[in-house]
């Protein structure tokens, strides 16, 4: 069974060994409340970019965002990864995202060239998905699998999220690379897997903070997590910045 | 000159404009196993230069010209004829989407680059223009001569594919480079007749075509899986 394939009303389980960042919100003590006063809207939907090497669970986590802002925000994916029908009829019969909702760019085997050198591509998609389904408040760009080199430009993404996994190893932190030493949030997945591949998660914490100074690095089992609890709590942060940043304009008045 | 780094940054295939996701019909030629080696890739070089390759940079050179020699209250018409014009030689509803895909994506970088450029002249179509256009007013804005852009034009029809074939059959790249080299006098011949095309009215210009690349190229709008966009 694939851990994305977990089903979406299991209750998260915490993992009282998962290392700890404090610079990041916590998931909610009480499933169903939500503690956070209501987001203002902004004036176009953030733009978050998800990159990583290949099977580290971009679009497992892109998933369980759906998941977790299902009723919440109006919601937008591109995916730049190899598209097919089964990736849409996953996300479908997963009952996490209208397919309408969802672009797909090809990349000409050049993920990278798509997210950073030429990015019309993406940014048309990203129009697109808003003339189709109407104003977004979130649009997740996925990346196609690359290597830890491929970053976002600034000019598709807002902000950017890293995922790398616990089977590629328990050095990648420390080798870096702008993915990892850059990437506003660094998710090191499948922590469940951490026993069985001999990873030690506390190498990783210590080389990712060696890394990447202050900026937070989050640890993630969707297994144990169908919504991504605390990165989807980052990104509520981020909506929250990004609407102070990019304010709805003012209604153009008479002349 | 300045002139001349222009025409280099606008011929550059790094030039943000989406290139890279364009194979030119090559991957589905691949696949149908009609281009496997250097020998093949040659000649689907030569039959694209001379039917897309011809008829791309007659109709880049003759939107050039529009917009540098008409006077304005005729170039709207103009570009919107030209426009159709060329909408009527790409037999392919396939190959008129990634036209207009392309020629959106030239728009976004051009209005980017050149901000006090202008680009209102361009006819509305749904979809946009016809990627050939946008780079003639493109080439205009950056100053470039009607015989540049043809060449900027010709150049991209066949390196862009020539990229894509290293990429897609794992050819030595110095060796494609080569068979580039090879064609380069014949490049530059099709985007000399193109810019003298470019003075015959719309009607009248280059209509060349490749029935067998409009049938792969339907063909691979259908695919499930592909790597390029066209």
């Amino acid at each position: 069974m694939r851990p994305d394939t977990v089903s979406p009303t299991a209750a998260p389980t915490a993992d009282p060994d998962a290392p700890h960042d404090e610079t990041v919100p916590h998931t909610h003590p009480e499933p169903g409340v939500d503690p956070h006063p209501p987001l203002a809207q902004a004036g176009r939907a953030l733009r978050v970019g998800i990159g990583g090497p290949v099977g580290s669970g971009k679009t497992a986590l892109v998933a369980a965002l759906c998941r977790a802002f299902a009723g919440e925000l109006r919601l937008g994916v591109v995916t730049n990864d190899i598209y097919t029908t089964e990736d849409a009829d996953f996300l479908k019969r997963a009952g996490v995202l209208d397919p309408t909702r969802i672009r797909a760019v090809e990349t000409g085997c050049c993920p990278h060239t798509a997210i950073r050198d030429d990015i019309g591509a993406n940014l048309d998609a990203v129009d697109e998905l808003a003339e189709a389904v109407g104003p977004l408040d979130l649009v997740l760009v996925e990346s196609g699998g690359d290597n830890l080199t491929a970053t976002f430009s600034r000019g598709l993404v807002d902000r950017q999220i890293f995922v790398v996994d616990v089977a590629g190893g328990d050095k990648v932190p420390r080798k870096g690379g702008p993915g990892v030493t850059s990437a506003d949030l660094l998710v090191i997945n499948k922590t469940d897997l951490a026993p069985m591949v001999g990873a030690d998660l506390a190498v990783m914490d210590r080389d990712a903070r060696a890394r990447r100074g202050d900026l937070p690095t989050v640890f993630l089992s969707i297994v144990g997590d169908p919504t991504a609890g605390r990165v989807a709590d980052w990104i509520r942060h981020q909506l929250a910045h990004h609407a102070v940043r990019h304010p709805i304009a003012a209604p153009a008045g008479p002349a | 000159m300045a002139t001349s780094s222009l025409l280099l940054l606008l011929a550059d295939g790094r030039f943000p404009a989406g290139a890279h996701a364009h194979s030119g019909g090559l991957e589905a030629a691949v696949a149908a196993g009609r281009v496997t080696d250097l020998a093949s890739l040659e000649a689907f070089l030569a039959g694209r230069l001379a039917t897309a390759g011809l008829v791309g940079a007659a109709f880049a050179a003759a939107a050039h010209r529009a917009v540098t020699s008409a006077g304005p209250a005729v170039r709207g018409s103009t570009l919107a004829l030209l426009d159709a014009e060329l909408d009527a030689r790409t037999a392919a509803p396939a190959l008129r989407t990634v036209s207009r895909r392309q020629g959106r994506a030239l728009l976004r970088a051009g209005r980017a680059i050149w901000p006090e450029a202008s680009f209102d002249d361009l006819p509305r179509t749904p979809g946009g223009a016809h990627q050939p256009l946008v780079l003639g007013l493109l080439c205009a804005a950056a100053g470039l001569s009607r015989a540049e852009t043809a060449t900027v034009a010709a150049h991209g029809t066949v390196t862009g594919a020539a990229s894509a074939g290293v990429r897609l059959l794992g050819l030595d790249p110095y060796q494609v480079q080569a068979l580039l080299v090879g064609l380069a006098d014949r490049c530059d011949g099709t985007a000399a007749e193109a810019a003298r095309a470019a003075d015959d009215p719309p009607e009248r210009l280059p209509a060349a075509a490749a029935p067998l690349a409009d049938i792969h190229a339907e063909a691979h709008a259908t695919w499930e899986v592909r790597l390029f966009a066209s």
